[in-house]
């Protein structure tokens, strides 16, 4: 497990979550794919000693399958997740025009809540799942 | 897994409710005799896939605990799906919902047998991936928004869970939970406890304990009604149902302050979102977070009384949840809204319908003679046993709270006016929707079940905590199988 492989991890780590916590689809689906592969390079790099391939047969020592059954297993998921995530983001464009991740309902209702400045009935807004 | 292959390929919708209903039946009686099994035969029922020895082999175990929640969810899954058969909603429109409420179930039963870390983690993503599809399926704005968020936020999950997966393997060289009760112990204690927090804040987000919760009430309104119901009687259970073998199995080591104290906030952060909110789902969603609150509760006290009472709350919460919504679903459906201020007067319509929500209502809130009054008084009784009066008192202020706001639905929902203004000869709400309400009253009557006999549940808590807490016969049971 060498240096700069552990060093990759870390910057693939941080990456994806800076994406991930950006506003646009888009970037939260290449973040989501950035960390998915810092999550499988996390497996075989902790997981695996360097050796020969693991069938029988070859010769010198081979390495440990078991993590790169997990590893393929994990990419395969992760693949269908960005998948149905682009499906999501595509849909999220046609409806708002942008792929901008809108806030959470209850964010929008008290900003505009504060945004009114002379309500003085006091009674917010109810407008809650069903816009 | 049959069954939804099968329903890929046959797209007409009756013959796709047939398959759904023969394949989830056929289910539950397995597991119905796994559940036996467990009762009288072994006390843990194992099987290794392939035969291979146990620290390499696809073990699907089931102790008590496993089949009693697999036998749930399968039946809530089944009583659920005539529910949506009944709406008319997308289960007939899209010829994707029964293959994949399928494999939702397949998920959902697959993480409670599994045996292996990676196998629960094969299970989650299988449950999870059917759980976004199903939540965006009618592909509604809010639906598309909604989903974004839990997508997101899921996969963040499924990539904190893998780590962890990745580092257990790398520090114990097994993710097998027969094997790694072992190997966990002989690991440095700095190591332990960093995968054992890991594990925690994957199974935490799953859970929606504090302060991972913030996913659930911005996602779970957004679904179909008989989706949310699904959603949110299994799915967050799954979470806590892998919290607690994650701290009974694999890291035995009695109480944990950090657990008790997570469980303390979940339970009064959960409830007053609940009060603060004008929409039912949007409340019941918020409710779910503050029960898991007593849940995690039990496990955090971690003395076998203390186990048998998270049996039991898992038990009574995911029967009453999915009432609670499914009820809220017909609400609704007959009328269009879901909110305070758009519904009222329910119970001038159907009495019936006021009632099939007063029960889990108040059992919700933990009044006796209902099944929450028994799952409370178990908590609580045990936090008092090991002196820890702040929990205590969490609990019994969350109690009184979700009192509160049950309150709040009913004169919001069912007192007072009826709006939207309907005809007078307009027919009974239950009667215009008899599958969605054969299906609410049976687990009505299901909920009802448990607190009538609530003692022979009780005593199989007990011995399920007892088998919990001695994870030597669930790792002898799966060598030796």
């Amino acid at each position: 497990m060498s240096l700069t492989l552990t060093f990759l991890i870390g910057v693939l780590f941080a990456s994806g979550t800076y994406l991930v916590l950006q506003r646009t689809m888009t970037r939260i689906i290449i973040g989501v794919g950035v960390l998915a592969n810092g999550v499988n390079f996390l497996i075989l790099a902790a997981g695996s000693r360097q050796g020969s391939a693991p069938i029988v047969g070859v010769e010198g020592e081979p390495t440990d399958p078991v993590p790169q059954a997990l590893i393929l297993t994990a990419i395969v998921i992760g693949f269908a997740v960005t998948a149905f995530l682009a499906a999501l983001a595509w849909r999220l464009h046609g409806i708002e025009g942008s792929d901008v991740v809108e806030d959470d309902v209850e964010d929008r209702r008290n900003d505009r809540i504060r945004s009114v400045t002379d309500d003085t009935s006091g009674a917010p807004d109810h407008e809650d799942v069903r816009e | 897994m049959l069954g939804a292959a099968l329903n890929v390929v046959v797209r007409r919708p009756v013959a796709q409710r047939l398959v759904s209903f023969a394949v989830l039946t056929t289910s539950l009686a397995v597991a119905v005799a796994t559940l036996i099994e467990t009762i009288s035969g072994d006390d843990v029922v194992a099987s290794r896939l392939g035969g291979w020895p146990s620290n390499i082999a696809i073990t699907l175990v089931a102790d008590r605990l496993s089949a009693v929640m697999t036998v749930i969810a399968l039946s809530v899954s089944a009583v659920v799906l005539l529910y949506a058969v009944g709406q008319r909603g997308v289960d007939k429109t899209s010829p994707v919902y029964h293959p994949v409420y399928l494999v939702l179930v397949a998920g959902i039963s697959q993480a409670f047998y599994a045996g292996d870390l990676f196998n629960m983690f094969v299970a989650f993503e299988l449950l999870l991936m059917a759980s976004y599809v199903l939540m965006t399926l009618e592909a509604r704005d809010e639906q598309v928004r909604s989903g974004a968020t839990y997508v997101v936020l899921n996969v963040i999950e499924s990539a904190v869970f893998l780590s962890a997966l990745g580092l257990v393997f790398a520090a114990t060289g097994t993710v097998s939970m027969a094997e790694l009760p072992e190997r966990l112990a002989a690991l440095p204690d700095g190591v332990r406890t960093g995968i054992n927090l890991l594990l925690l804040v994957a199974f935490g987000m799953k859970a929606a304990v504090f302060p991972l919760y913030f996913w659930l009430p911005d996602a779970y309104p957004a679904a179909p009604s008989s989706v949310t119901a699904v959603l949110a009687g299994l799915l967050t259970k799954v979470g806590a149902y892998a919290i607690l073998r994650t701290e009974t199995l694999l890291f035995p080591g009695g109480q944990s302050n950090l657990i008790m104290v997570i469980a303390g906030v979940t339970m009064i952060v959960g409830v007053v979102g609940a009060i603060s909110h004008r929409n039912v789902k949007r409340i019941l969603s918020f409710h779910i977070v503050s029960q898991i609150g007593y849940i995690v509760m039990g496990i955090g006290l971690a003395t076998e009384a203390a186990i048998a009472a998270t049996v039991f709350s898992l038990v009574h919460h995911i029967l009453v949840k999915t009432s609670l919504f499914l009820v809220g679903g017909i609400v609704e459906h007959v009328t269009g809204e879901s909110s305070f201020d758009k519904v009222g007067g329910m119970v001038h319509r159907s009495g019936f319908l006021g009632v099939l929500f007063l029960v889990p209502a108040l059992s919700l809130a933990g009044l006796p003679p209902f099944s929450g009054f028994l799952a409370k008084f178990l908590l609580i009784r045990e936090g008092l046993d090991e002196a820890r009066w702040w929990l205590v008192g969490a609990a019994a202020v969350a109690g009184i709270l979700t009192l509160v706001s049950m309150t709040q639905i009913w004169v919001g929902i069912f007192w007072g006016e009826v709006k939207p203004a309907v005809e007078p000869h307009v027919r009974g709400v239950l009667r215009q929707v008899p599958l969605m309400s054969t299906a609410t009253i049976a687990i009505v009557i299901a909920t009802l079940l448990v607190a009538a006999f609530a003692g022979p549940i009780h005593d199989f808590s007990m011995s399920a905590a007892r088998v919990l807490l001695d994870p030597s016969i669930y790792i002898e049971a799966v060598r030796g199988s």
